[in-house]
């Protein structure tokens, strides 16, 4: 959980420690490879089951389609008395706002914590610390009770507005171990030149901090689109559900009758993360070697 | 957590530690205002989102408080009842620590072993990497939860699979025995973090260790009893923490499988989805509140524990 830790795991790895027999490498690619195969089979099984025609679903535990089609796609979107389609919006509504809410705020944060000096900083940023251990759920009953005589239930402001107050201490830590690795001398630099804290923030912090601050986005953006539990609570009106929400009313509503519908767009809510795995692999690897992210 | 208290030092060491060399600068980084300015947004989420609410919940939980009117103080009944009154509070602890004890330390050995295999030079590294990694970045949504319900339900794959062996499996998520065995395999299947924080606690090792302990005659067995594993205890102790706290703080998953309700016969009545069904099910925000800082409560014990008794397995350097 160091620096150090953040080159070394994405650097060529070391030489293998003692020579291996090619009978031990070949049984160790033997094994790898039928674990790889079962973990990805559910995953393969799922977006192979919405393709299908409807009654072959469950007739065949087999990857291949006999013929790819679409229709499940298209109950599925309709399937609901609100398209998912409407869920879809809401829930990159939601997610967009975050991740803009969480960049701001907690990079706001985060430079007065590694860079500023002013009374009382240093008992700031343990108090800081102290709300990243704290269970959101000692929070959760009075945030509700605030948020409903605000009149905010069943709007999204619950869900986005604690983003833009810095809510996810962990960015703000995140960000702070960065700030700290940028030279001090670029910003004595621009000192000289007449830059107040502001510039330096905006001119030199950010730009050089883009690596983290994407790191952040693309985690705000995943476990927002991801989140259950905030949408469940303050999210009752079907026209405002997220994706979340609408799949767990499929699954109630039709858990037996439509596998296919209810496969597709399981399937679908899946794609954006599936995009930022796919291309952002290195900066989430990274992220969770470097801080011990959960997941 | 080891990283997050090593920071705490490091700030106290920058504040402190730099005047001499910079005392050019310090007037200017030293600007109250600007450090206020720039800390306002969270000031302001800290007092009105955290820190107030967690003092009304503290209050709340010694209150009967149904949302409607307003809340009536009751003392310590809540937590007198929760204590010894109410079964389905027993249930739910019983479903959560059996759940932790199951699932971490599965998910952990499954990471330290398959990032082992991974770390000794294997080809094709990153590709493995990746495959391992990806149902952590899917587990926690609804749609993966959704296909689990299916894949353990009675006509479900898993049992389609055991039927081609001749295997009739039983009804996996709506028997009270197994239902619980389900979540837990939904968690060891996404032991790709805890994995690549291995990997990259495997690579601090330096190799020069293992040339020696070679050249000297120690057996591969050997070596990982004596090198690997010592020198990785700081990485599972940090691995064990993290897991065992979000194994306590699960909730979509039971709530998918279940459909919202615990069952079958509270099987998988998790703490958290006991205590949603309490404030949002029975609008019992007094109750809830209480239960929430028992949770908190077993959360910091367990923490404490843990790092009273890291001293006496966990290897440091210094």
């Amino acid at each position: 959980m160091t620096d150090a830790t953040m080159s070394s795991i994405t650097a060529p790895p070391p030489p293998p420690a003692g020579r291996r027999s090619p009978l031990g490498s070949v049984l160790i690619h033997a094994g790898l490879i039928a674990a790889s195969i079962a973990m990805l089979y559910p995953l393969l099984w799922m977006v192979s089951a919405s393709i299908r025609p409807e009654d072959e679903i469950f007739s065949s535990a087999t990857l291949w389609p006999s013929s790819v089609d679409f229709a499940s796609y298209v109950r599925g979107w309709f399937g609901l008395d609100v398209s998912f389609g409407r869920f879809t919006w809401n829930s990159v509504v939601i997610a967009v706002l975050t991740v803009v809410g969480n960049v701001v705020a907690c990079s706001l944060a985060a430079y007065a914590f590694a860079r500023l000096r002013f009374a009382g900083r240093n008992f700031w940023f343990a108090m800081m610390l102290g709300t990243m251990m704290i269970p959101y759920h000692v929070t959760l009953i009075p945030q509700y009770v605030l948020f409903l005589d605000l009149g905010w239930v069943n709007t999204i402001l619950p869900l986005v507005v604690p983003k833009f107050l810095a809510s996810d201490a962990f960015f703000i830590f995140l960000m702070v171990q960065f700030f700290r690795g940028i030279p001090r001398e670029l910003d004595e630099a621009a000192m000289m030149d007449g830059c107040g804290p502001w510039r330096i923030y905006w001119k030199i912090m950010l730009p050089l901090s883009l690596p983290v601050l994407a790191t952040a986005a693309i985690f705000s953006f995943i476990w927002t689109w991801d989140d259950f539990f905030g949408p469940l609570i303050y999210l009752n009106d079907m026209n405002t559900y997220t994706i979340q929400l609408g799949l767990r009313t499929f699954v109630d509503s039709s858990s037996t009758s439509d596998w296919g519908g209810l496969f597709a767009m399981s399937t679908l809510s899946l794609v954006p993360v599936f995009f930022f795995f796919l291309f952002f692999q290195r900066l989430l690897i990274e992220g969770i070697a470097t801080t011990g992210m959960k997941r | 957590m080891a990283a997050v208290q090593d920071s705490a030092v490091a700030v106290g060491a920058g504040a402190r530690g730099r005047p001499a060399a910079q005392g050019r600068f310090a007037a200017v980084w030293t600007n109250h205002g600007a450090g206020y300015m720039f800390l306002l947004p969270w000031l302001v989420g800290f007092f009105g989102l955290t820190l107030g609410p967690a003092v009304a919940s503290l209050y709340l939980s010694f209150t009967s408080f149904d949302l409607i009117r307003s809340p009536e103080w009751v003392g310590t009944a809540n937590y007198v009842r929760i204590a010894t009154a109410d079964p389905k509070f027993a249930a739910s602890l019983k479903v959560t620590f059996l759940y932790v004890v199951l699932s971490v330390p599965f998910k952990l050995a499954f990471a330290l072993f398959v990032a082992i295999l991974l770390d000794r030079g294997v080809k094709g590294l990153t590709v493995y990497r990746a495959i391992f990694y990806l149902p952590s970045l899917l587990g926690g949504s609804v749609a993966i939860a959704v296909l689990w319900r299916q894949l353990f339900a009675g006509d479900g794959l898993i049992n389609s699979l055991l039927a081609q062996f001749g295997i009739e499996g039983p009804s996996w998520i709506s028997h009270p025995d197994y239902s619980i065995w389900t979540l837990v395999v939904l968690s060891v299947w996404q032991f790709g973090s805890p994995m690549i924080i291995f990997l990259a606690g495997l690579r601090q090792i330096p190799t020069d260790m293992y040339e020696a302990a070679s050249l000297d005659g120690a057996s591969k067995f050997r070596q990982f009893y004596k090198i690997t594993l010592p020198l990785l205890t700081p990485v599972i102790f940090f691995n064990a923490v993290v897991q065992t706290i979000e194994a306590f703080k699960a909730f979509t998953p039971a709530f998918i499988i279940s459909g919202g309700t615990g069952g079958p016969i509270n099987s998988t009545l998790f703490y958290t989805l006991y205590l949603y069904q309490e404030a949002f099910g029975n609008f019992r925000m007094g109750y809830a509140s209480a239960l929430a800082w028992i949770l908190v409560l077993i959360i910091g014990l367990f923490t404490a524990f843990s790092f009273l008794t890291s001293r006496y397995w966990v290897h440091y350097d210094d």
